[in-house]
């Protein structure tokens, strides 16, 4: 997940992202954060407190995925595939736009500070529906 | 008495001939970098390689870089750790070599991986138990151990650690390929390698590439910037080359014959020295005929005394006949079927078991793997630009 | 907990800033801490050592020209293929064998054998190939580097290398371009606390049943009750990789 931050544009997106990321993540406490037409949208809160998750989900995220992936446990609060499920909008049609796509949930504040998030390159962008 | 050494930067005889030959080689570099990208944004699917051979062209250059790297020390362990005198005043550039073909092949070796990306993590999380793991720590230790040398090398003031530095880059020049030959030594499932030998075996190859690319470079360094070399020099490298390819035959004679004792594998033996095609045909004709007894016949033969066009040939055929070991090594082995199933003869699968997988090499892996080269090259002449690696004569000693 | 699952990008960050000792500690023992509870025994969460969970295949139940258990286990997973077999992933493949002296044929599914002496694991430099507590060999996508040392080194072929580019793949197997990949035992489904994968589901609702899923350690589940009253096979039994994969009619 993290090791975009290598490449060089992630580099100037980490310096950026000091300089830019707490005023940036005040001014959108003030505005909408959650996307039009996304589960998110109607709920209160997110998982916890939504500044901590704005602030923190990276790690939280990161963490979770080694208790899944090595220790098995899938019990953990915080789970990429739920915060898609929850902030995945849809388009008029009624179909999901992933969440990496332009102006949609992830993209939206992760292209304002140039952190390029590696990872859509695994993960589904939408929620999974199976029969 | 030896006459006193002065080294100078490497000046051709016009600046245009030094630029242009950087800007040959940066051509091939950014064709090589090219192809690397549209590797990695492709898939791998547009190379040749596959789920069956998962190692292609780009591993054996990138092995062949490594390992010649390694041999590329030998002038400067000589001159340091033996005492040869007539070495000496070579170790400078020999340690250039060295670094300038180990980054080429790293380089190389890097940009084929399917996530080049996370090479950080290959730099925080080491399974001590993989070769690979202690190849890093082996590759990089190296280049700084090797610059440190050159330095002891170049600065009096540090002349004093120049002989435990001698000794210290010899040591684990020899950890190195030992390392790289025990990437095949050790996997025991495939009937190609599992084998100790394989450890020792790509030493003393690596003696026998890196003394060739040393030769071919240095004539064509003096060439290049109308410096004279003596006889005498060449004809001692001549000598210690020779040694070497004999000592990579012999290697490959134990190998194999230790192969056709053992029932279990005749079938892989069989497959390199009888019916495999073109990896039976790069074994004799490439390997044996134009990496051993050509170049013997070069070498030895008073036909070609002194001919320092026959030492360069000689070393040429060395380094063909060297890829083409590796290749034979690296993909033929590959290509050969696994014996996953001892004793059964596989009617269908849907993942080619018990078929001689096929690997064409594409365009871009090929370049990839010449791009390593080139930017092994221009290190060495952008070294050798800017430090004095070069003696300005090599010429013999009077006295010789 | 285990060193193993420290967490990688923690030593990365101390890289990056330079920063040694003091602020590396600072920056990894909340880490630490926070693993430390969720991975206390009492909890009880997660994969469990006392199970080790393995698999039986009986060749002589596998049909002829029937190919559920890989239809099953591409849907599973959502392996969708470009019809390229030479570089599209299998996780699970059907082999028909022919004894070389005695003639007589055979017909069997192979996939990972989940070993638990695995080579993947013993050369992944990175510690992405692994061997998780309940015995499934995994390959964490987080740390691989797509080296492909691990397909070098399995003795079964039972690895795929990702060779292009994909999307829309299932959250039961999060997987993408670079990375290697085999089968994962149904990891998503035992960590759900389900009895089956979606191979032996298959080839159940085949009629066939010739694969059984289960745990190796626990003395009174079937599959242990299977392997204890009949004769089964290891392939390359001569590796003594002890494979939680085991054949019987082979």
């Amino acid at each position: 997940m993290r090791s975009s931050f290598f490449s060089r544009k992630c580099i100037l997106g980490l310096l950026a992202g000091a300089a830019l990321a707490i005023p940036a993540m005040q001014a959108a406490a003030q505005s909408t954060y959650v996307t039009k037409g996304s589960k998110a949208a109607s709920e209160k809160s997110c998982v916890a407190e939504t500044s901590d998750i704005r602030r923190n989900h990276m790690d939280y995220m990161k963490h979770g995925r080694d208790e899944v992936v090595i220790d098995g446990d899938r019990t953990g609060q915080y789970s990429l595939a739920g915060c898609i499920d929850c902030h995945a909008a849809k388009d008029a049609s009624g179909k999901y736009l992933p969440v990496d796509s332009e102006d949609q949930f992830c993209h939206s504040c992760h292209a304002y500070v140039a952190v390029n998030p590696a990872c859509f390159q695994c993960h589904r962008t939408t929620p999974e529906k199976r029969d | 008495m030896l006459s006193k050494m002065y080294y100078r930067e490497l000046y051709c005889g016009t600046p245009v001939r030094f630029w242009m030959g950087l800007a040959l080689l940066t051509t091939f570099i950014l064709i090589g970098l090219g192809s690397a990208y549209y590797m990695e944004h492709s898939g791998h699917w547009v190379t040749g390689m596959s789920n069956q051979v998962v190692w292609g062209l780009p591993h054996v250059f990138a092995i062949f870089l490594i390992v010649a790297a390694s041999g590329a020390l030998n002038v400067a362990s000589i001159g340091s750790v033996f005492g040869g005198p007539m070495y000496k005043p070579l170790g400078r550039y020999s340690s250039l070599l060295a670094i300038g073909l180990l980054v080429g092949g790293l380089i190389v070796l890097v940009l084929d991986l399917g996530r080049p990306d996370r090479l950080i993590v290959a730099m925080t999380e080491y399974n001590f138990k993989s070769i690979f793991a202690w190849n890093v720590i082996l590759y990089s230790g190296f280049i700084g151990i090797v610059a440190v040398y050159l330095w002891t090398m170049m600065d009096r003031s540090v002349n004093k650690l120049y002989r435990p530095l001698g000794f210290i880059a010899f040591f684990w020049r020899i950890a190195l390929t030992t390392g790289t030959g025990s990437i095949f030594g050790f996997l025991v499932a495939r009937e190609a390698y599992d084998a100790a030998i394989m450890a020792p075996m790509f030493v003393i190859m690596s003696f026998s590439y890196g003394l060739a690319f040393f030769i071919v470079t240095l004539i064509a360094a003096y060439l290049w910037s109308d410096r004279q070399i003596g006889e005498l020099r060449l004809a001692k490298l001549k000598n210690l080359l020779g040694v070497f390819v004999g000592a990579v035959l012999y290697f490959t004679l134990v190998f194999n014959l230790t192969n056709l004792y053992a029932t279990q594998h005749h079938g892989i033996e069989r497959f390199i020295l009888l019916d495999g095609g073109v990896y039976t045909q790069m074994f004799w004709f490439g390997q044996v005929l134009v990496g051993g007894v050509i170049p013997l016949f070069l070498i030895y033969s008073p036909a070609f005394d002194k001919s320092r066009w026959a030492i360069a040939a000689a070393s040429i055929a060395v380094l063909i006949g060297g890829f083409f070991q590796l290749y034979v090594i690296v993909i033929g082995g590959q290509a050969y079927p696994m014996t996953v199933f001892p004793g059964k003869e596989v009617l269908e699968s849907s993942f080619y078991d018990g078929v001689v997988s096929s690997y064409v090499p594409t365009f871009a892996e090929g370049a990839l793997g010449v791009g390593g080269i080139a930017i092994a090259l221009a290190l060495v002449a952008i070294g050798a630009r800017m430090f004095k690696v070069f003696p300005e004569s090599l010429e013999d000693p009077e006295e010789a | 907990m285990s060193k193993q699952s420290d967490q990688p990008g923690m030593n990365r960050r101390q890289l990056i800033g330079g920063v040694i000792a003091a602020t590396g500690a600072v920056t990894i023992a909340p880490g630490l801490i926070l693993h430390a509870v969720a991975g206390n025994p009492q909890q009880k969460k997660g994969a469990s050592s006392e199970k080790r969970w393995g698999m039986v295949i009986d060749a002589n139940k596998c049909a002829d020209g029937c190919s559920a258990c890989v239809d099953a286990c591409n849907d599973e997973h959502n392996l969708t293929g470009f019809d390229r077999p030479a570089t599209d992933a299998q996780w699970i493949r059907t082999v028909k064998l022919k004894d070389k002296q005695t003639g007589h044929i055979n017909r069997m599914v192979m996939l990972c054998q989940h070993c638990e002496f695995p080579p993947c694991v013993d050369v992944c430099p990175t510690n992405a190939s692994f061997k998780r507590v309940d015995g499934i060999v995994l390959v964490d996508r987080h740390r691989c580097i797509g080296c492909r040392y691990c397909m070098m080194a399995c003795p079964y072929k039972a690895r795929s290398f990702i060779h292009e580019a994909l999307a829309d793949q299932s959250v039961n197997a999060p997987r993408g371009k670079g990375c290697v990949e085999s089968c994962t035992l149904c990891v998503h489904r035992v960590d759900a606390g389900k009895t089956t994968t979606a191979c032996q589901d298959a080839c159940q609702k085949e009629g066939h049943a010739a694969i059984l899923f289960g745990d190796l350690n626990d003395p009174k589940s079937r599959i242990s009750q299977v392997l204890k009253s009949n004769n089964s096979t290891q392939i390359r039994a001569d590796l003594e990789l002890n494979t939680g994969v085991r054949y019987l009619n082979l």
